[in-house]
């Protein structure tokens, strides 16, 4: 029984680790750009949120907000933020050298985002975990003696009407037909008439609502954040992406929840202090063997750096 | 010597061979995002052997850096499998492995970390940065550092050319690894203290972006880059509490707790990371650069073949 309850455990981590990944897959699959700012904005979206919350607009602008206004606000800010560094790492650099997508020069400035934004939440808001002022968590459903949150059902539910409609978006809508044209060859994209930069832009707004969801699921969830999240959940997500091989949909969901699963499972047998290594080990395996990932294609991620 | 000045010295000569480290498979076509972890292995190999048998700090040091450059060029083979985006994952993961398994080791200290004997004062940091420093040099103008730089512009014209790529990507990266762990041990030395929270992700990051800020096109760029960011909180230290009383005249006390100072220069970095590549993303020291101060004037070269 204990082993299942982790087994239910794992996979509400695993929602977690898929939506980060899913943010992830999408830019490196559509743009060939690996984005670091995605565990970054991630955190910044359940800190700020838990900060609004907790002490409301800096500057005593405010008193403190009510939860989902200072999440909503937050998850806002976040698509913001992502459109804001897409203008820098993106769009700036591909009108100015050509095809970024041949140059490391956006990973590299993704990462001048990420140092920036993770240490302006540290200055702005400290290093300390912080409780979030939400909702009780005292619901539990017992099924059969399996304990399950309200919180983390809910949460589960909401990760599979996103992928669901992921997959619906860029399957049937027009958006979505521009995104994989641009994923194909970005150049007879642009000749055929789909509006690059406006797919840019909304690549980087959907990353940003995923990450802003991710965010939000974390806090309802486990109820305290610390800027090291960031680091935490959005390095795993990446591992979870790798696994199921980038730039699929359907890679990042099973790599996320194999992922949380695996790091749940050696929590079970082995104790926690070798999670770390099972899964960047997993990681590490899965590149040597089958770079590619589970379901990935060849092509994508090959580009030269 | 004060000791403040004694501690920035020896950090400084440690991060700018450790710089170097990064910087040869940079210069080779190869982002390497898990210096950390040829750091980590070198200091641990280092602070172990120091306690186990007792040995000098020569002998220490030496087989820190053989231990990191052995598992470097093992680790290469599979790793350079991978290419682009794949191997930054890779090196990256292998970090985080690393890091891993010294905290579950019983042997190396785990999440406490261990005590090394031996301390070497600054200047033993000093003069290795030095001799590395020129080593790297010749390197780069040897017939292998031209071949480093043409796997870098173009590894399918460097192939058809002779050169085996494979073999130099390899021997870069091991190199570079072998370096890492050389940092790595004299850190251990010089602080007397190895913990594995000292070479966590981030510092491969860091240490990353020095070398691509500094540029990668010569062997100037990463001195410059992690001479500039190492002094750089040294630099910002009397303006810091400006800043501060700044920011909370327009934001007022929010937080309770206070924020650490460390994070100030770690936003300058991102700020001159997110700058530099918008305006000039080949790094600060390009070659054109160093061939325009030179002394001597060269021959210019034609049109065309401007080295990039």
């Amino acid at each position: 029984m204990l082993f299942l309850q982790q087994a239910v455990n794992g996979l509400m981590l695993g929602s977690v680790y898929v939506t980060v990944a899913l943010a992830f897959t999408l830019t490196i699959g559509i743009l060939n750009f690996l984005n670091f700012t995605i565990p970054t904005l991630f955190m910044f979206t359940a800190m700020v949120g838990c900060a609004l919350a907790k002490w409301g607009v800096p500057g005593g602008l405010s008193g403190p907000l009510w939860w989902p206004v200072a999440l909503f606000v937050s998850s806002a800010l976040v698509v913001l933020l992502s459109l804001i560094i897409e203008r820098f790492t993106f769009r700036y650099m591909k009108t100015k050298y050509g095809d970024s997508t041949e140059h490391a020069i956006p990973l590299v400035s993704s990462l001048g985002f990420l140092l920036v934004i993770e240490n302006l939440v540290r200055i702005g808001y400290g290093t300390d975990a912080q409780r979030f002022p939400g909702p009780s968590m005292d619901m539990t459903l017992n099924i059969g003696g399996l304990l399950l949150r309200l919180p983390q059902v809910l949460s589960l539910v909401a990760v599979c009407f996103i992928v669901a409609g992921l997959n619906a978006l860029l399957a049937r809508s027009r958006i979505g037909r521009g995104l994989r044209a641009i994923a194909e060859s970005p150049d007879a994209a642009n000749i055929l008439g789909v509006d690059t930069n406006r797919v840019v832009a909304a690549v980087f707004m959907l990353g940003g609502l995923l990450c802003a969801f991710a965010g939000v699921l974390f806090v309802i969830n486990y109820g305290e954040v610390s800027p090291q999240i960031g680091e935490d959940i959005g390095s795993k997500a990446i591992a979870g992406m790798v696994i199921g091989g980038l730039g699929s949909i359907w890679g990042a969901v099973l790599g996320g929840v194999i992922i949380g699963l695996a790091e749940m499972m050696t929590i079970h047998f082995f104790g926690a202090d070798t999670v770390q290594m099972v899964v960047w080990g997993l990681l590490i395996l899965v590149l040597v063997i089958r770079p590619q990932g589970l379901f990935g294609h060849n092509s994508i991620g090959k580009g030269k750096l | 010597m004060s000791g403040y000045w004694a501690g920035i010295l020896t950090i400084l000569a440690i991060n700018i061979i450790f710089a170097y480290a990064i910087f040869l498979p940079v210069a080779s076509g190869q982002l390497n995002l898990g210096g950390a972890g040829f750091q980590a292995t070198g200091a641990y190999a280092a602070a172990y052997i120091a306690t186990q048998s007792g040995a000098g700090t020569l002998v220490t040091i030496s087989s820190g850096a053989f231990i990191a450059g052995m598992l470097g060029w093992l680790m290469a083979y599979p790793m350079l499998r991978t290419i682009g985006v794949y191997l930054v994952l890779a090196t990256f993961a292998f970090a985080e492995v690393v890091s891993g398994i010294v905290l579950n080791s019983q042997m190396l200290g785990g999440p406490t970390g261990m005590t090394v004997p031996n301390f070497i004062d600054w200047y033993v940091p000093g003069v290795a940065a030095i001799i590395v420093a020129i080593g790297i040099f010749y390197l780069m103008s040897t017939r292998f550092g031209l071949n480093m730089r043409a796997c870098h512009d173009d590894d399918v014209v460097t192939d058809l050319m002779g050169v085996n790529v494979r073999s130099v990507k390899v021997v870069a990266f091991a190199l570079g690894a072998a370096l890492a762990g050389f940092a790595g041990a004299l850190y251990a030395h010089a602080f007397n203290y190895v913990e594995i929270q000292t070479f966590g992700a981030m510092v491969s990051i860091y240490v990353l972006l020095y070398v691509l800020l500094g540029g990668t096109q010569t062997p100037w760029g990463p001195m410059v880059g992690a001479t500039f960011f190492t002094i750089l909180p040294e630099a910002i230290r009397p303006v810091l509490p400006l800043i501060k009383k700044g920011v909370i005249a327009v934001f007022g006390p929010v937080v309770p707790s206070t924020p650490p100072d460390d994070s100030w220069r770690f936003v300058i970095l991102g700020l001159c990371t997110i700058i530099m590549m918008a305006l000039r993303p080949e790094g600060l020291i390009t070659s054109q650069m160093i061939a325009r101060l030179r002394l001597r004037r060269e021959k210019p070269l034609k049109a065309g073949g401007s080295p990039t």
